[in-house]
């Protein structure tokens, strides 16, 4: 009796139905795998050179590395039904400050992996504090996550343009550009090629034209960021409460959920992982710039939409944020490979996420349920 | 009667110059279902957000277990088990039956002595399984989002919740409403349940019919005081009506 009269009510799925629910929620696999064979096919032709070669695919992975990295914070925030603004200008900041770190206290004699090691710390914990600000404020003043991290924005941008003094900081260690541009693994072409973990053979000329640099250190590290999100995000307390307070931010209080603290910890983590995205840059360029972080905000909120993490709050998932960088990277290199105008990029990445956000919608229409977004 | 189980006495409850709950005693026992009747406004919910530990009472002692006790926090009260389901079911509506039982208390996996913890998905999914079973509530699949749940699966939810972590008091505000006539039923079959196994059952309601299916005594409150107190057996919806909206008063009636 009991559990007949909690029978399911709803009507099973037709099989149309069934296969459209699929490509919705397969959509961005599908769509990166048809835009890689399209400039698979189209690149060659227009420009004579292999896109996915592996000097280009690296390229791409490189080009992915700070999108993707403010994109991983970003996903927990928006899943937790918040928004950061801030982390643009907090990797600028980041940037700044772990240049400045790095070359005053190698100045003062410190050894470079160490003074290195405290540029990373000043990055982290620079673009970390920011966030445990902007935390604290959202979770105990109550002020809107858009509102706050909109004005923290201001103010680190102020912050970060008075501590370069409005320039580039340069001046670092030769040694520093190892760091942020060595790789993992070196492919050796031709006759006398070979794999090299590492360390690169000392080569000249020809033979370095012939070498393929393969998973450089800051993709190698945001890697195990991903790896590292996606453990927290999908195993762990942390995610499951990230999602219930994205969910029902009224059940996870009753629940006992300490949802205040629980949402500083999130704002933290997404101005920590800018700040690491700064101190890459700062590696990989051999300083610190105030104008590196600003311009990869939004892009990285595209690439987070477009992996399918609802700005309601409650869903997505990492591999959908890395899905969408990766959509966003490919598409801007692809574009410019082809020759197409800088612009277009704009125009269609712009499109791409528009269409993201209706296929997510398309979902209830296809069951047949009214699209009331979240009760 | 055996020990009651809660005991407010004297209760009283200000919002500036308004009194909420004024002054009200009444009692409850073990395997008991107490229906809290009253208009809109009448202090219902007020009364029992005292005893949950939502507000604080300015006047007045609850008494539990037969200890004295006050919770300053939802939490609190809770963990003495009292336990309340609101009209929203507090449920997240993403999270799957399992997330949902297990919300705040997730099981988990131990790795380096505790350094680091893994959700216990295997183990969670099992018992939430079982402890609906144990209410004979039967879903196709547990790991679906609440989402997708009809109105009356979600109540049993939210049941199975409060059972699964030994409420040793449910309180339920207006289980019934914005349910089809067969879950409705469903939801009242899973009330005597809970009546049956010896956990008392306070239910808020204005749902006359639910009150005579399940109440063995019911209680009628009117601008914050209890006007009237009776056994199921011993009165009708017309009078409870009258109690409701005024008209009669056992307090004012005795003086």
């Amino acid at each position: 009796m009991a559990a007949h009269v909690l029978a399911s009510t709803e009507a099973p799925l037709t099989h149309l139905q069934r296969v459209l629910l699929t490509i919705s929620r397969l959509w961005a696999w599908l769509f990166l795998a048809l835009l890689i064979l399209f400039f698979v096919a189209t690149v060659p032709v227009f420009s004579g050179i292999s896109f996915l070669s592996v000097r280009n695919s690296q390229n791409i992975l490189v080009a992915i590395v700070p999108v993707l990295l403010l994109g991983l914070g970003q996903t927990f925030v928006i899943i937790s039904a918040g928004i950061d603004l801030s982390v643009g200008w907090v990797m600028s900041l980041a940037s700044v400050l772990s240049a400045l770190a790095l070359r005053d206290s190698f100045n003062a004699g410190v050894p470079l992996p160490l003074a290195v090691l405290l540029g990373l710390l000043a990055g982290v914990f620079g673009g970390g504090m920011v966030g445990l600000v902007n935390g604290l404020i959202i979770a105990k003043l109550k002020v809107p996550a858009f509102i706050v991290t909109l004005g923290s924005s201001f103010m680190v941008r102020g912050l970060a343009l008075l501590w370069s003094e409005n320039t580039t900081v340069v001046g670092l260690p030769d040694g520093v550009r190892a760091y942020g541009n060595d790789s993992l693994f070196y492919a050796i072409r031709g006759d006398h090629g070979g794999f090299y973990i590492f360390s690169p053979p000392a080569l000249t000329g020809d033979m370095l034209r012939q070498m393929d640099r393969i998973l450089s250190w800051p993709v190698v590290v945001t890697i195990l960021t991903v790896l590292l999100s996606m453990f927290l995000l999908h195993r762990t307390q942390f995610g499951r409460y990230t999602y219930a307070i994205g969910g029902n931010i009224q059940a996870a209080l009753r629940a006992g959920i300490p949802v205040d603290r629980h949402i500083i910890k999130i704002y933290t983590l997404s101005a920590a992982m800018a700040g690491l995205a700064g101190f890459l840059s700062t590696l990989q360029f051999t300083g610190g710039s105030a104008s590196i972080g600003d311009p990869l905000l939004l892009s990285s909120i595209a690439g987070v939409i477009i992996g399918g993490v609802s700005l309601f709050g409650g869903a997505g998932t990492i591999i959908g944020t890395v899905i969408g960088a990766l959509i966003i990277a490919v598409l801007t290199t692809g574009l410019v490979m082809l020759n197409v105008q800088a612009f277009w990029q704009f125009i269609v990445v712009g499109a791409v996420v528009i269409i993201a956000v209706l296929i997510d919608q398309s979902r209830d229409l296809i069951v047949g349920r009214f699209s009331g977004g979240s009760e | 009667m055996s020990d009651p189980v809660l005991s407010v006495r004297n209760l009283t409850k200000r919002f500036g110059g308004l009194t909420a709950v004024n002054d009200v005693s009444w009692e409850i026992g073990p395997g008991e279902v107490v229906a809290l009747l009253g208009d809109n406004g009448a202090g219902k919910s007020t009364l029992i957000k005292c005893i949950s530990g939502v507000h604080a009472p300015d006047e007045g002692e609850i008494w539990f277990e037969g200890q004295k006790r006050s919770f300053s926090r939802p939490l609190d009260a809770r963990g003495a088990g009292i336990e309340t389901i609101y009209q929203d079911l507090a449920l997240a509506q993403n999270l799957d039956v399992p997330a949902n039982i297990f919300l705040g208390r997730e099981l988990k996996h131990r790795y380096l002595g505790g350094l680091i913890k893994t959700m216990d998905d295997r183990s969670m999914l099992r018992e939430a399984s079982e402890g609906l079973k144990a209410l004979d509530i039967v879903f196709p699949r547990l790991n679906q989002p609440i989402e997708s749940l009809s109105g009356g699966q979600r109540q049993a939810v939210a049941i199975a919740r409060a059972v699964y972590w030994k409420a040793k008091l449910m309180i339920m505000d207006e289980p019934t409403n914005n349910l089809g006539v067969p879950e409705q039923q469903k939801v009242l079959e899973l009330i005597r349940k809970l009546r049956d196994q010896g956990t008392p059952v306070i239910l808020i309601t204005h749902t006359m019919p639910d009150v005579f299916a399940v109440a063995d005594r019911i209680i009628v409150m009117h601008r914050g005081r209890k006007v009237t107190e009776k056994r199921a057996a011993d009165t009708e919806a017309s009078e409870l009506v009258q109690y409701m909206v005024g008209a009669l008063d056992d307090d004012r009636a005795a003086a």
